[in-house]
């Protein structure tokens, strides 16, 4: 259906191809959140790989910025319908954070989890492959508390929700678990080009 | 507190305007009869979308203002930016019998119902009033008094959205009281304070409620709700019962 006297804008046919449909363009940083922001110091930060309820290793703010680093540059999609293009990132791949950790994927799904008590499931196969990282660097500094510093997940393909803020640990489950969004009414998958924004999308 | 899952499928479908009216010199209450008629619960939101000849469309969420008690037509109060797409659209364009498209409800966070009680400290900035707004008509509707305060925040005096609607209730007492601060305007009026948000006013707040909340709403851009949530922290508000929307920039 048309709507009576909407125009809209446009962007150029370059630009309009990295934007998924109900995606709209801005220069600002989309941020969504259900609480407050934590302020977490890097004394107290720590990240846990777990297999199902088991441990798998532990590691300090300094043990963890001694991992390899890598450097992304990608489009994010949050689902209030903002796309940023270009976002400059720097931190650890999930693929070294399993390699230092000596483990192949246990299972075939994750459950990412973070200080404010927030959880986030993501397939194993889309944290694998250089999709994802464990972020720490936004455009050349540090990640602030509002956008999920120290540390947040990355998985840019996905929208953005599924890049949880102020993350400390990452949980191999043995079935598909929903997080804290997904439980309230967020889709279980969340891919921007195929519009999955809502449960049953 | 309902944290309930949220399963039925929100799809897109057809929503008539059959109304609009001035809120604010920025801002528009718009009344929208959906095609399917749905529940929904104060806190929720909507997806609106508009579609081009070309076929290219823009969406965006907005709370929705109506309580719901109040029957199949759904009120949103949309502030215009100026150089806004589709709030520019509702305010320049659109009138009654306009037809867009429209999905709801959705978010299953951001929710109060009579049934989770009180006390309950809500905290808006501009825009975000609406739905918390929500809120207090869904309480008056139901006749129920659990004990609420709302800090609205606005720029000016004329910018206070449902100005005369929150006035009246706060006059029929019942347990509601408001409190209203202007950031730029100062001492003009009979506004509570003439700052932004922090610390000191949410200490003050937290003395003038007598029990502490049981549950913190707080609602409006990034900036005001990270400005809200951290004073609210500051008075050693447990971050577990404090909730936001944050309307993006
Ligand atoms: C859950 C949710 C509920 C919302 N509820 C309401 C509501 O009840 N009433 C309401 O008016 N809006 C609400 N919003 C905001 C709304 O969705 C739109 O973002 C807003 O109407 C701007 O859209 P636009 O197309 O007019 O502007 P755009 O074309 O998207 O933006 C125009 C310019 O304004 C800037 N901008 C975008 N949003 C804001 C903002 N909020 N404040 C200042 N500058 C901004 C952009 O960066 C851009 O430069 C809500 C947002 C969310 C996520």
């Amino acid at each position: 259906m048309t709507t009576r006297g909407f125009t809209g804008r446009r962007q150029p046919p370059e630009i309009t191809d990295r934007i998924p449909p109900g995606q709209s363009l801005t220069d600002d940083f989309p941020v969504l959140s259900a609480g407050p922001t934590p302020r977490i110091r890097t004394e107290d930060w720590s990240f846990t790989l777990k297999a199902g309820p088991k441990p798998v290793i532990k590691w300090d703010w300094a043990e963890f910025n001694t991992l390899p680093q890598t450097k992304f540059t990608r489009d994010i999609h949050c689902v209030t319908a903002w796309s940023k293009l270009d976002t400059r990132w720097q931190g650890v791949l999930i693929d070294d954070v399993l390699a230092e950790a000596g483990i192949e994927p246990p299972t075939e799904f994750t459950l990412a989890h973070s200080y404010d008590g927030y959880s986030t499931n993501v397939p194993a196969k889309d944290l694998l492959g250089g999709k994802a990282m464990i972020a720490t660097h936004y455009d050349g500094k540090p990640l602030t508390p509002d956008h999920g510093g120290p540390a947040r997940l990355l998985v840019p393909h996905l929208y953005f929700w599924k890049s949880a803020k102020w993350i400390n640990g990452l949980q191999f489950t043995t079935r598909d678990e929903p997080g804290f969004w997904e439980l309230r009414g967020y889709h279980t998958y969340g891919d921007p080009w195929r519009e999955q924004r809502y449960t049953g999308d | 507190m309902q944290e309930q899952a949220v399963s039925a499928q929100a799809k897109w479908q057809k929503a008539a305007i059959t109304g609009l009216v001035r809120q604010t010199p920025r801002v528009i209450s718009i009344f929208f009869r959906p095609s399917l008629i749905f529940p929904y619960r104060p806190g929720q939101h909507v997806d609106v979308r508009l579609s081009a000849p070309d076929g290219y469309q823009a969406q965006r969420s907005y709370s929705i203002a109506s309580a719901p008690e109040s029957g199949g037509v759904i009120e949103l109060a949309i502030e215009r930016l100026d150089d806004g797409e589709v709030s520019t659209f509702f305010h320049d364009v659109a009138t009654i019998g306009d037809e867009i498209e429209l999905r709801g409800p959705i978010g299953g966070h951001f929710i109060w119902t009579v049934e989770d009680g009180g006390p309950i400290l809500l905290i808006g900035g501009g825009s975000g009033v609406v739905p918390l707004v929500s809120m207090l008509r869904h309480r008056a509707a139901q006749n129920a008094s659990p004990p609420v305060l709302l800090l609205y925040s606005a720029r000016t005096w004329d910018e206070l959205i449902f100005r005369e609607e929150l006035l009246a209730l706060k006059q029929e007492g019942n347990r509601f009281d408001l409190v209203l601060t202007l950031t730029r305007e100062h001492a003009a009026h009979i506004a509570d304070y003439d700052r932004r948000i922090d610390p000191a006013m949410v200490a003050e707040l937290l003395h003038r409620m007598l029990s502490p909340p049981n549950q913190v709403f707080v609602c409006g851009s990034n900036a005001f709700v990270t400005a809200a949530s951290d004073a609210l922290i500051a008075a050693d508000v447990p971050a577990a019962i404090i909730r936001t929307e944050r309307y993006g920039v």
